[in-house]
């Protein structure tokens, strides 16, 4: 196997990077710590958490790229292969390679239209098998819903088993570290006063083993949400999405933050000509209407990718460089609203005396910006950068609607909702490719939003006090 | 005031000349007439007498900064550059490659769009108020934990799976309405109900959440506990003392929109094919027309700076205590 390192695999790695750095950060101060805690304890941020952990990890899965060696004589020298696979695409491959001709509904045996066909030497007109799904099955008609709930049943329990371990495994763990009898640390959980919202945590834990365990059993003999129009599994399309929008999310944030915050410090710490250039520029950036920006530059790329084919050896690098690309854009038209706020709050910072005295004893400037005042803005970006990803992942469907989004091969949920769109209009309605798309879509966001909420309430001076008296006192909350 | 106003007036001026340089910069030095010339006859087996006769029709032949062969200053004056720019701002854009005189398309082109724009603005503008104020009404019981929670749903949701639910169900489901096209006059409600209501509901979540802040932060204040103190009802107060209040940040901040609703809506036009401003530039994205995607850069960047100074009158005009310097 020969590793490759796509344009966004390393942003990716990088992003990771970055957040352990930060984690290692919260972990060595003491009020950062005590703010993450409170935002923790909120049992919304521990199930976005665990929601988004999941789809970070299949995101994660999909940005290992490598080229598989061929098989080839043993005297010859290795050949790998001209695409490359992710981990992801690996763990997918059975059905990735289950392709279908064309619509199949959900759970189906058999395809979504009619057609002509030879049948023990009679030619008639049905709903001929699916190659995949359900070809296991001697008669679909009668033994399809048997066997699906056979599944189901069979699924769940697998789904329970895995649970009820993890379940006794953390009483046991918890009993034995806190030095309580078992009743009472199982009373605590069920009644939901434990320091951190285990319950929660734990509800949603189970929640999502069951659907994972009944994706995964049915995946073996079924195309669990159905197939497109060219018979490709819309479940793993689905899954090759999640990266692409979280990639999008993350990279743009990555773009947004040091821009943002070194042209508003800068602009509110150094006034004069400084602050009016930076201003200028901002200003000039913010008053072009966003999609034409983006759609002008996109279309720029475009024009630069189809006059220098030679640069990219693969389509998938070529659509990865698009992706990028795109990131880049998104990032440079949305850095001037946190630019805006970190310089006007930087205005404000300069005239405290606790700068005044820092400049009086000599400290170089530099040393005062990262030292004294970006440190005292970091709730602010925090607060705004989670608050952005989720927007980012809804721009991306409608910028790719547009045709100036991601590469229309690249998998992602709005190249999805495009192709998906024709087919409302179509009779017998296809309905399960947009419900995955928005469904995902929907709990990507959700659970962000979910999280830049609890983040903002823990992280906002203003709304901090709000939260912290009410989890002082549990009758408040359970009111509120 | 006077002086606030040229100020402010020269410094919109600046900025424009900026982002008539950028976009010429990316419209013309980057992607040059030659390439344009090229997509828009198609293919690569495209002569270079077709593409020099392309760009003497267009006028796109000569220099773009800085003219050799003239003397003086029609050295800076003939070249692609300040002729075009000039007669920019003299809303003059010339023609698009289809041939058709771009401003007078915009013009045309914008009754659809304000038809649209201006209701969704307004009645959702509305709704929203309304909604927030309910919420900070029963603040603190379970209709506004749920409501608020409703909000962060709808903020989750794409808007485009408001338009497309709502083409399914209202025009093909229950064959209310037609599900997209526009007509001319009084007819157009027919087209324009589902686009408005689409447009507001997907703004809504955002928008009430919003405005209950502002509300909730209102109602903090100390001149609400001193109405509440001399007996006013819980209404009243609402109603009067702090709705009042609350609508300067709010209305302040929509004269800022107000100028951009004429650019109309990108999404909701293309699907709903409504021949507004919107579905322009993205027939025009489509098919690659960098005179028309100039042309509207160069137009909503004038509207969001003539937004930007309603903004800041509007400011003082609410809040006496904020002078114009």
């Amino acid at each position: 196997m020969q590793p490759v390192f796509l344009l966004t695999d390393i942003f990716v790695y990088a992003i990771l990077l970055f957040v352990l750095w930060y984690i290692w950060q919260v972990r060595s101060n003491r009020n950062l710590r005590a703010n993450w805690r409170l935002a923790m304890k909120r049992p919304v941020a521990m199930v976005s958490i665990m929601v988004l952990g999941f789809f970070l990890l299949v995101a994660l899965a999909d940005s290992i790229h490598y080229r598989q060696v061929l098989p080839s004589a043993p005297s010859q020298a290795k050949q790998y292969s001209s695409e490359a696979n992710s981990v992801l695409d690996q763990i997918l491959q059975p059905l990735a390679a289950a392709r279908e001709r064309s619509y199949s509904e959900p759970l189906s045996a058999v395809a979504f239209r009619k057609e002509t066909f030879e049948r023990d030497g009679v030619s008639v007109r049905d709903y001929p098998r699916l190659r995949f799904g359900g070809q296991h099955l001697g008669k679909p008609e009668v033994q399809l819903s048997e066997d699906v709930s056979r599944r189901t049943v069979f699924a769940l329990g697998w789904g329970a088993c895995m649970v009820l371990v993890v379940f006794v495994l953390g009483l046991l763990m918890a009993t034995i570290s806190s030095r309580q009898n078992l009743a009472v640390v199982a009373s605590k959980f069920i009644n939901g006063q434990t320091e951190w919202p285990w319950r929660s945590m734990a509800i949603t834990f189970t929640l999502m083993t069951m659907a994972i365990c009944w994706v995964v059993f049915l995946s073996q003999g079924y195309h669990v949400f159905g197939t497109d129009r060219t018979g490709n599994s819309v479940l793993v399309f689905a899954m090759k999405s999640v990266r692409t929008a979280l990639v999008i999310g993350g990279l743009t944030t990555l773009v947004v933050l040091p821009l943002a915050l070194l042209l508003g410090v800068t602009a509110g710490y150094l006034r004069g000509w400084v602050d009016e250039v930076i201003q200028y520029v901002y200003t000039l950036l913010a008053s072009i209407p966003d999609v034409l920006l983006i759609a002008a530059s996109v279309l720029l790329l475009q024009v630069f990718i189809d006059k220098n084919q030679g640069v990219f050896e693969t389509s998938l690098e070529r659509a990865d460089a698009r992706l990028f690309f795109l990131c880049l854009i998104l990032g440079i038209t949305s850095f001037t609203g946190l630019c805006r706020l970190v310089r006007g709050e930087t205005l404000k910072l300069r005239e405290l005396e606790y700068i005044q005295s820092a400049r009086a004893f000599g400290v170089s400037t530099p040393r005062v910006l990262w030292r004294h005042i970006i440190p005292n803005l970091m709730h602010l970006v925090l607060i705004n950068t989670v608050m952005q990803f989720s927007s980012f992942v809804l721009a991306e469907a409608v910028l790719s609607y547009v045709g100036v989004g991601v590469d229309p091969k690249t998998a992602s949920f709005g190249v999805m909702i495009n192709t998906a769109r024709a087919e409302l209009a179509a009779t017998p309605l296809v309905w399960w490719t947009l419900t995955t798309a928005f469904g995902f879509m929907f709990l990507i966001v959700l659970s962000a939003n979910l999280l830049a909420d609890a983040i903002r309430d823990a992280f906002d001076p203003r709304t901090r006090l709000r939260s912290a008296s009410s989890s002082a006192a549990p009758t408040q909350e359970v009111a509120a | 005031m006077f002086r606030f106003l040229t100020r402010k007036l020269a410094y919109g001026f600046a900025i424009l000349i900026g982002i008539n340089l950028l976009t010429f910069v990316l419209f013309f030095k980057v992607n040059t007439p030659d390439d344009m010339a090229r997509m828009q006859l198609g293919g690569k087996r495209v002569t270079p007498d077709a593409i020099e006769k392309w760009k003497a029709e267009r006028g796109y032949d000569r220099p773009l900064f800085f003219n050799e062969k003239e003397q003086g200053i029609a050295q800076v004056s003939n070249t692609l550059f300040l002729d075009s720019s000039l007669r920019m701002f003299a809303f003059d854009f010339g023609r698009a490659d289809s041939g058709r005189d771009i401003a007078s398309e915009i013009v045309r082109r914008a009754g659809p769009s304000i038809a649209l724009a201006l209701p969704t603005f307004v009645v959702g503008l509305g709704v929203s108020i309304v909604l927030a104020l309910g919420l900070a009404f029963f603040r603190a019981t379970y209709l506004d934990f749920w409501g608020s929670v409703l909000c962060v749903v709808f903020m989750s949701i794409s808007s485009l799976f408001f338009i497309v639910m709502g083409q399914f169900m209202f025009s093909r489901v229950l064959q209310l309405m037609p599900v997209s096209g526009f007509a001319p006059g009084i007819d157009a409600w027919r087209f324009l109900v589902l686009p408005i209501a689409v447009g507001i509901l997907s703004r809504l979540g955002g928008e009430v959440r919003f405005n209950r802040t502002l509300f909730m932060e209102e109602i903090g204040k100390d001149y609400v506990r001193t109405a509440r103190s001399k007996g006013l009802s819980e209404s009243r107060v609402l109603l009067v003392h702090v709705l009042r209040n609350a609508l300067i940040p709010i209305l302040s901040a929509s004269v800022a929109v107000i100028p951009l609703l004429f650019m109309g809506s990108l999404i909701t036009e293309s699907f709903f094919a409504i021949p507004g401003l919107g579905s322009y530039l993205i027939e025009a994205i489509a098919g690659q027309d960098f005179a028309i995607v100039r042309a509207m850069v160069f137009i909503g960047s004038f509207l969001y700076i003539l937004g930007l100074i309603l903004t800041d009158i509007s400011y003082t005009l609410a809040d006496p205590r904020i002078r114009l310097q």
